[in-house]
């Protein structure tokens, strides 16, 4: 069945924000700080320039907090006395056209007075320079399991290893943008790019001094997210909305892409240290883990990404003691925030290609020792969490290394070598720990004229929710897909299911609609029986309701499975209700003369629980495992002084296809008895395992560890180098 | 003025140092040329003059005169699809949909040229458009479905 949104993308029909003109639309620029620590001295506008006939608004502008409400509302939506990073919002002008919009932000000189900075978590830590709280540290995690300290007192040898990973840019092609539109009422509609309505809604009615009913925030077509488009989108829209409320007509603001890299989040760099203890037969004893990410200069999502990094630490594998520190700093890097895997692709890194390097120190074969230490149902997690159902790791397993060995390709001719690498992870599904329940995600099905309508605010950005949402009510209300009608994300009509994030849409949204369809189908059954209707169709069944009594609507909320619980404060408990499985094998070929690696094959088997529509979870798959293969190899982003390198498409490279290795998708189905016809999460796991699985592949090749990525060529050469030296 | 024939039908627009991505966009109406970089990188903008595919955002409205521009708009003869979009429709070759209009017109770029293309010559054809959410690889399927004319 083909995705519901198919048509208009390929005839261009889908309106993105950038594509909307609004009567009377002006335009909105951003001006915003050089230094990455300075006091903010002066913000000077050039007098010759008419300012009258233009907006321009600062801090003290803004009428509500000057906060961007999310976890510790420490953001402001402009910068006051303090600049924190490079290019955060000081100021904002909205003129006639973006040219003049543009003029008039040249014409503007923010005065900034540097301060030292804190440019590395080594620096964080050393708290000479504080940025929060006593320490630097937005949050700290301990996860404690069994006995380590008595565990590495029995090893017969202790693996240790030191794993780093650098930012990685999310790289949506469209950038990000947003239109507000003033309300006679004095309130606000605000239309853009984003992935999650009731984070933006909320943010406004904070920063604009707002209630409820006088915010309204609608999602236009998106065009990627990745995570991207979670927590900046609320700084933009607030951008917009000062404007159009001060010049009392709409105002776009859209990012070009220089100003996006420069500005928006990026995904957390990590440095991750394991130390091992094990038997000589290769029984897995105990796992001490460390694990720190650079947070930028505000909390944003720092806490929540790296409790679930902490909570992937120690990946899929069983062991009776464990213990996991980690901890998330301050530094003067624009903020990181929310990125496809939110922190367990950085510590599935490091576990995995450590797990190679044990496989090696013991001389066991990689894939054995991983079938070895595999969790199955019954086994406890690092959390003390009782794996009950829908473990799938030996299936991915089996999988991907069936799919390997299917065919084998000859080795290439010297100066090339080839090696292959393999990767195992799970990803939990759905919030962390406590959030479902106290997020209460709320999803509505509607029953009209012989049609019914599906309420949410999940949003489509490509994912195909729109898809699965349809085929989900449709299932379970019994009626054709064509019988369902999709609600647009609007704040003023869809309830707050919650975020399109955590891989929680299908899985846990999508079982809130099930369950209300299901619901609205025996309330119209009901109905029937009552009046003596003959018909069992739904659809007759609606319509007859609809004309007597009007439309039936039936809303639910999110209940998390009966026993699932998890204790914030020990950090032990049922983590995630369930988890997906991914299995990757990479090979590659190594040129041992220019350091190249060139991935000649590359195995994603992915366990979706059950895949709702098989071709758009092979589209998660392929899609999330390139950005995978990406982050591994050619996607470096660095800082100088605190300012992002690669500012512009042609330094922030992402693969192209000339890049991309052919994807090998196969597809486990290990049902999930609690989701929607037994579907779990799958948007974030392909992120997981492919940066591994490639450093594993490089480390077969030539007998040398590289333990950080993006794996360029320079840092393969010299890992060569010290082989031979 | 300069005059030019997009999507079959002839246009005369104000002659000015603007890229032919900023006349279709704002001029004419036409938005499914999307801009994802300005700077001919990402291929978002692609859009064909003659059967060469180009990025707008880079050619400026003079080069254009007298020339046949296509867009996205283009492909389709009134409701009926290209035998190109309706396989990217049924393969899921589209996600977001943001890079598919300069998908489309890169491929159908290729298509004209060499009606019978291999997976290595599609690669290099779409080298000039990047896509952050398929993996390229329902792209390949669409591409090399539509060329063998074949039902998914």
């Amino acid at each position: 069945m083909p995705r519901l949104d198919g048509i208009e993308k390929v005839t261009g029909r889908a309106r993105y924000v950038d594509d909307l003109v609004l009567p009377g639309m002006w335009f909105g620029r951003t001006i915003r700080s050089r230094h990455r620590h300075a006091r903010l001295v002066e913000i000077r506008r050039d007098p010759s320039l008419g300012w009258s006939r233009l907006v321009f608004i600062e801090a003290s502008d803004v009428p509500g907090e000057n906060v961007l409400a999310l976890l510790e509302d420490d953001q402001p939506v402009l910068a006051r006395g303090v600049i924190r990073h490079v290019a955060e919002p000081v100021a904002l002008v909205a003129a006639p056209t973006p040219e003049e919009a543009e003029e008039a932000a040249a014409r503007i000189t923010v005065v900034e007075e540097p301060l030292p900075a804190v440019l590395t978590v080594e620096e964080a830590l050393a708290s000479r320079v504080l940025l929060h709280g006593e320490d630097n540290v937005f949050k700290r995690i301990e996860v404690k399991k069994g006995d380590v300290e008595t565990a590495f007192g029995r090893a017969d040898l202790v693996v240790e290893g030191e794993y780093a990973t650098g930012p990685q840019e999310q790289l949506y092609i469209e950038p990000q943008g947003m239109i507000a539109e003033p309300r006679p009422d004095g309130g606000v509609v605000v239309r853009g790019s984003m992935q999650c309505p009731y984070y933006v809604h909320r943010a406004l009615k904070r920063a604009l001094g707002l209630p409820d009913e006088k915010v309204v925030v609608v999602q236009t077509t998106t065009g990627g997210g990745f995570g991207g488009k979670e927590e900046y989108p609320s700084m933009i829209a607030a951008h917009a909305a000062l404007l159009a409320r001060k010049a009392g007509r709409p105002v776009k603001i859209v990012y070009d892409r220089h100003e996006d890299l420069l500005a928006t989040t990026k995904r957390h760099p990590s440095r991750v240290r394991h130390r091992t203890a094990l038997l000589r037969d290769g029984s897995l004893l105990g796992m001490d883990v460390d694990l720190t990410l650079d947070g930028g200069a505000y909390a944003t999502l720092s806490p929540v990404v790296l409790s679930r990094a902490t909570l992937h630490a120690a990946g899929p594998y069983r062991c009776e003691n464990v213990r996991i520190r980690s901890r998330v700093v301050a530094t003067n890097h624009p903020p990181h925030g929310a990125f496809r895997g939110f922190g367990a692709p950085q510590a599935l890194f490091a576990l995995e290609l450590h797990v190679t390097k044990i496989a090696r120190t013991l001389g066991a074969d990689p894939v054995e020792l991983r079938r070895r230490w595999a969790m199955r149902e019954g086994d406890t997690t690092a959390t003390g969490q009782v794996l009950r159902w829908s473990v799938a790791a030996h299936e991915v397993l089996d999988a991907a290394v069936g799919r390997y060995r299917s065919r084998a390709t000859p080795p290439p001719p010297p100066p090339k070598k080839r090696g292959v690498g393999v990767s195992l992870y799970l990803h939990g599904a759905g919030f962390t720990g406590s959030g479902e329940e106290r997020l209460k995600g709320r999803a509505a099905v509607e029953a009209r004229d012989g049609r019914f309508r599906v309420l949410a605010a999940s949003t489509e950005i490509g994912q195909g929710t729109r898809t699965i949402f349809a085929q989900i009510a449709a299932d379970a209300l019994g009626v054709p897909l064509e019988a369902i009608d999709l609600e647009e994300p609007d704040t003023s009509r869809v309830p707050d299911s919650g975020p399109t994030v955590a891989s929680r849409t299908c899985m846990v949204v999508g079982a809130v609609i099930a369950a209300a369809a299901e619901d609205l189908r025996g309330a119209l059954a009901r109905f029937g029986e009552g009046k003596g209707l003959a018909s069992r169709d739904p659809r007759e069944l609606a319509a007859a309701h609809f004309r007597e009594r009007g439309a039936l609507r039936v809303d639910r909320t999110y209940a998390s499975p009966a026993g699932v619980r998890f204790d914030e404060a020990t950090y032990t408990g049922d983590a995630y209700p369930v988890y997906g499985w991914g299995c990757n094998v990479a090979e590659v070929d190594v040129d041992t003369d220019t350091g190249e690696v060139a991935i000649t094959r590359f195995v994603a088997a992915a366990d979706a629980g059950r895949a709702i529509h098989p071709a758009l979870v092979e589209g998660q798959v392929e899609g999330g495992a390139l950005q995978g293969i990406g982050w591994a190899t050619v996607e470096g982003v660095t800082y100088e002084n605190g300012r992002v390198r690669e500012d512009r498409m042609a330094t922030a490279i992402v693969p192209t296809t000339l890049d991309a290795p052919s994807i090998e998708t196969v597809l486990v189905e290990k049902p999930y008895p609690h989701g929607p016809f037994g579907a779990k999460g799958i948007g974030e796991l392909p992120i997981d395992g492919p940066a591994p699985a490639i450093a594993s592949a490089l480390f077969d090749a030539i007998g040398a560890l590289v333990p950080e990525i993006p794996l360029t060529p320079e840092k393969v050469l010299r890992a060569i180098e010290g082989t031979s030296g | 003025m300069t005059g030019f024939v997009v999507n079959g039908r002839r246009v005369e627009v104000e002659t000015s140092a603007r890229p032919l991505l900023d006349v279709l966009r704002l001029d004419l109406g036409l938005t499914g040329t999307k801009e994802g970089c300005g700077e001919g990188e990402c291929g978002a903008c692609s859009v064909l003059i003659g059967d060469r595919v180009v990025n707008s955002c880079l050619v400026p409205l003079c080069q254009v005169e007298g020339e046949e521009v296509t867009t996205v708009e283009g492909l389709s003869s009134g409701r009926e699809l290209s035998s190109l979009q309706r396989a990217f429709v049924e393969r899921g070759a589209a996600q977001c949909g943001i890079c598919t209009p300069g998908f489309l017109l890169a491929a159908e770029s290729l298509l004209r040229r060499n009606g019978a293309p291999t997976l290595e010559e599609v690669r290099v054809a779409l080298a000039g458009n990047l896509c952050r959410c398929t993996g390229y690889v329902k792209i390949y399927e669409a591409v090399l479905g539509a060329s063998r004319g074949e039902a998914p």
